[in-house]
């Protein structure tokens, strides 16, 4: 029973992560109907930034004399990893999707995908391809709960992934730039003629979804301990199908769809064979676009004729 | 009414070009063996596989305007079910006819077409319950089915699992790739797409792609089509990877990665999205990039990448746009759309 | 018997009740219009006719026999035709091509045909071709035969669309606001070829149209519908003064019909 447990705790944590991916490609996809491919990407950036960041704080120091990283620094590395993802997000924007914003759904769905095999190679060039041991930002302590190993870890993931999500969900229902992304998910048009900037909200929006994925990032390099230029690649594409599977475009939905596919790859390996982990979630996949293909939070859209 | 052209001399003249094609062909393979080193030799039956993975999957991604971007898994199914069949028919064949040439050629041929076969069920059963999805939610669908396939591959342990498929002998699968198949079977796929293409049965996919809900008005069965170019270019995808799998000696599951699927993607974008010719120059900018730059993969991988958003944002049409190259470029009259 | 029948065919959207109970019935030979103000949910019942929606209530019956819930393709075998509100031709194509596109009927050699290219699929593509020049030429379209579809002036392009419904050999042709953007040279010249295609073709017309003086002239009967109801039914001299009629449209009647009147 306890291993029952673990597995729920290892995959609602992954899950967490997951749907702080998911939650920048739900927010795009909502307002531009782009699949943003790149996305994957950004997650790898917020990673490697989290690293170099902190080795260049010292991180190594502080873990040699045995002494924890001060919390202080650690949340600094979060912010600016988050930052730099976020000014990645919005670069790309601006170069490779506003300029097709009008074009035929195809020719931005192809943008994407070359913007996503840039990123990783270049990844790969600049980062060399060796999968590189991720700086304990914070220094693992493990308790045990009634047979279940919790670490703080996990625990980290948890709070700061709840954290951020209700400040999301304050963002988009308190604020003007939140009201307006909401706006614009709905009906571009008329939100362009009510004096929305649209511009400056899909920035926003890019902003803020490469940032909750930079997070994600140092939370997986914390979590998984190694991180590779190509993470965002499997990583990304299971976060988009969890996008998917809560429906694309609604937020609570990316949260919803997030924590499931980490419960079914965490149990699926546990129970089934590791060697089926990832293929369930392209399982998934396929079974909810088959199936119901607005996700389980999402709503069908009639096409008028 | 006219009279029905005359049959006789129609069939009797396909048949005398088919034959001086044939032996054309067979001694412009014997010129290559002798006269160009290994390197170019190389490039060329690759080229030839690509132009028919990329004018197979042209027709259903340019011409019916469904895009499918995990059709790697499509070539997998075909490499796998050619090199399995090819292993265990190889010896009966040989029984048969006595074993050398004509035996080799029997079987690789029969191996190739089993291949296309399942490729192209493959296909049927993706096929059927994707296409009923537009746009972004079909190319999603359609990389999860490739992801699918290749982890399938990737467990099947009769089939070697992760470290691939290189048949009974130590010496890998039989080298039955040559010049002349690869290219006879080039000449085989594109005048198949070519001649599906410029027929009423064409003109209904191009209809499915510029507007599928006026197709269905003007009686288009637009499912059956759909499916069907879907098939056609799966079974197409099969004979390259049958092809490719005889070249290489084996395969294994991680040739056929997203990454292929984005090869395939490239060599049409490249030459125009919906143009036969532009397919046949995709396949051959690919497979000379690929042996030009095999040490700097990462680099060509992002010459790709750069290639794929410049022309996205500069010229979405591609080199050709849908037109098609040749003598009939006046007479085709086919004109890139104002909206591409 | 009646060629087209709606029986109170109701179709809702969420909360939105397009069509309510809406019945008529189409005569065959007849010219039947569908007038109404805008919204008033006229495309949406063709879209129900043509079997783009299902309807949620009712029925429609097609030479008799119950067509809905069918799908668009066999609903335009059966013999309805149709063209639309905003202009929906094969862009790409040219000219006569998307006209052949709707040569089902007439092509008999299969896929296999065209494979192997046999003097069977070569007879077919003749006589598609051949068909298609033919309704070309009655819309006036002859001289654009071999030009890309995208580049014809608005005019043509609605008059390729009634071509291209045409050569499905309909029963009935529903047409959604062909006269939309043309001067009153054109819309004559419209109106002739209308009355062309149901004294020559014998083809039966349900015309949905904003432009009065078009309706009047070539209409036998008249359907009115405002808010997805109906509100009148009538020659066109009663629907010309009927009062809900006229309530509905605000007093924007066309001073051209009355003039005619």
């Amino acid at each position: 029973m306890s291993e029952f447990f673990q597995q729920i705790i290892n995959g609602l944590s992954l899950g967490s992560i997951y749907a702080l991916i998911a939650l920048g490609y739900t927010m795009v996809y909502g307002i531009l109907k782009l699949i943003n491919f790149a996305h994957g990407e950004v997650f790898m950036v917020g990673a490697y930034s989290g690293y170099y960041l902190a080795t260049s704080l010292g991180v190594e120091r502080y873990a040699q004399s045995g002494a924890s990283f001060p919390l202080l620094l650690a949340l600094l590395v979060l912010g600016l990893s988050m930052a730099i993802a976020a000014a990645l997000g919005v670069t790309i924007e601006a170069l490779a999707y506003r300029p097709v914003r009008k074009a035929p759904r195809l020719t931005p769905l192809i943008t994407a995908i070359g913007v996503s095999l840039f990123l990783q190679n270049a990844g790969m060039l600049l980062f060399t391809p060796d999968p590189r041991p991720y700086p304990p930002i914070l220094r693992e302590l493990r308790f045990e709960v009634g047979g279940v190993i919790v670490t703080n870890i996990k625990l980290a993931i948890f709070v700061v992934a709840i954290l951020l999500m209700v400040g999301l969900q304050l963002f988009v229902q308190r604020t003007w730039t939140g009201r307006a992304m909401r706006a614009l998910s709905l009906n571009m048009d008329a939100a362009r003629l009510m004096g929305i900037d649209v511009n400056a909200t899909i920035r926003a929006t890019f902003a803020v979804g490469s940032s909750l994925a930079a997070a994600g990032g140092i939370l997986f390099g914390l979590d998984q301990i190694t991180i590779t230029p190509l993470m965002g690649v499997l990583t990304g594409m299971k976060a988009f199908v969890a996008a998917v599977l809560g429906g694309i475009g609604n937020i609570p939905g990316a949260v919803v769809g997030g924590l499931l596919i980490g419960l079914a790859e965490q149990l699926t390996a546990g129970y089934l064979s590791p060697d089926y982990r990832d293929a369930i979630t392209f399982l998934i996949l396929v079974v909810i676009l088959v199936l119901k293909p607005e996700g389980l939070l999402g709503v069908v859209r009639q096409e008028k004729v | 009414m006219s009279a029905p052209a005359p049959r006789k001399p129609r069939w009797a003249l396909r048949a005398a070009v088919a034959a001086a094609g044939v032996a054309a062909l067979y001694a412009a393979g014997l010129g290559v063996q002798a006269g160009l080193i290994d390197y170019v030799q190389r490039i060329l039956l690759i080229s030839g596989i690509n132009v028919i993975l990329a004018v197979g999957l042209n027709l259903i991604n340019g011409t019916t305007g469904q895009f499918s971007i995990g059709h790697a898994g499509f070539m997998a199914v075909g490499a796998y079910t050619a090199a399995f069949v090819g292993v265990h028919l190889a010896p009966h064949v040989a029984a048969a006819l006595g074993a050398g040439g004509v035996a080799d050629a029997v079987t690789f041929n029969l191996a190739l077409l089993a291949g296309a076969a399942l490729a192209g069920l493959t296909g049927v059963l993706v096929g059927l319950p994707s296409l009923r999805l537009k746009g972004d939610y079909l190319a999603i669908v359609t990389l999860g089915f490739g992801e699918i396939i290749r982890i399938l591959f990737n467990n099947a342990q009769f089939l070697g699992g992760a470290t691939g498929y290189s048949g009974a002998s130590a010496a890998g699968l039989p080298p039955y790739t040559t010049f002349f198949w690869v290219f006879f079977w080039v000449i085989a796929v594109v005048t198949l797409i070519k001649n599906v293409t410029f027929s009423q049965t064409g003109r209904s996919l191009i209809a499915i792609r510029e507007d599928e809900v006026a197709a269905e008005a003007m009686a288009t069965p637009t499912t059956r089509l759909k499916v069907l170019a879907f098939t056609l270019s799966a079974a197409t995808a099969g004979i390259a990877g049958g092809l490719f799998a005889h070249l290489q000696g084996g395969i294994r599951p991680d040739d056929f990665k997203f990454d292929k699927s984005i090869d395939m993607i490239v060599m049409i974008i490249v030459g125009g999205l919906g143009s036969i010719s532009g397919a046949v120059i995709g396949g051959v900018f690919v497979a000379v990039s690929l042996e030009l730059m095999r040490d700097l993969q990462q680099y060509r991988l992002v010459l790709y990448a750069l290639l794929l958003v410049v022309i996205m944002l500069v010229r979405p049409a591609g080199l050709l746009g849908q037109r098609e190259l040749g003598l009939e470029w006046f007479k085709r009259r086919r004109r890139p759309t104002e909206s591409a | 018997m009646s060629l087209l029948a709606l029986e109170r065919v109701d179709k809702v959207f969420g909360g939105l009740r397009a069509v309510r109970e809406v019945s008529f019935t189409v005569e065959p030979r007849a010219i039947f219009g569908l007038i109404g103000p805008n919204g008033a949910g006229k495309t949406t019942i063709f879209n129900v006719i043509t079997g783009v929606y299902r309807p949620d209530g009712g029925r429609v019956l097609f030479d008799g026999q119950s067509v809905g819930g069918l799908d668009p393709a066999s609903i335009a075998t059966l013999g309805v035709a149709r063209t639309f509100q905003n202009i929906r031709l094969f862009r790409a194509m040219t000219v006569e091509e998307n006209v052949m596109v709707a040569g089902h009927k007439l092509h008999k050699a299969g896929l296999f045909s065209a494979i192997v290219r046999d003097a069977a699929y070569a007879e077919d593509e003749r006589a598609l071709a051949g068909r298609a020049r033919e309704l070309l030429e009655v819309l006036g379209l002859s001289q654009h035969i071999g030009d890309v579809a995208g580049s014809l002036p608005y005019g043509s392009q609605r008059r390729l669309e009634i071509a291209r419904a045409l050569m499905l050999a309909p029963k009935v042709l529903l047409l959604d606001e062909p006269a939309a953007g043309m001067n009153s040279a054109e819309a004559f010249e419209l109106e002739r070829q209308i009355r062309f295609l149901r004294d020559e073709l014998g083809v039966t017309i349900v015309l949905v149209e904003h432009n009065m003086s078009v309706v009047m002239s070539v209409c036998d009967r008249i359907h009115v519908v405002d808010h997805g109801e109906t509100i009148a039914e009538g020659s066109p001299a009663e629907i010309k003064v009927h009062p809900r009629v006229l309530a509905a449209y605000l007093g924007q009647e066309d001073e051209a019909a009355e003039a005619r009147a």
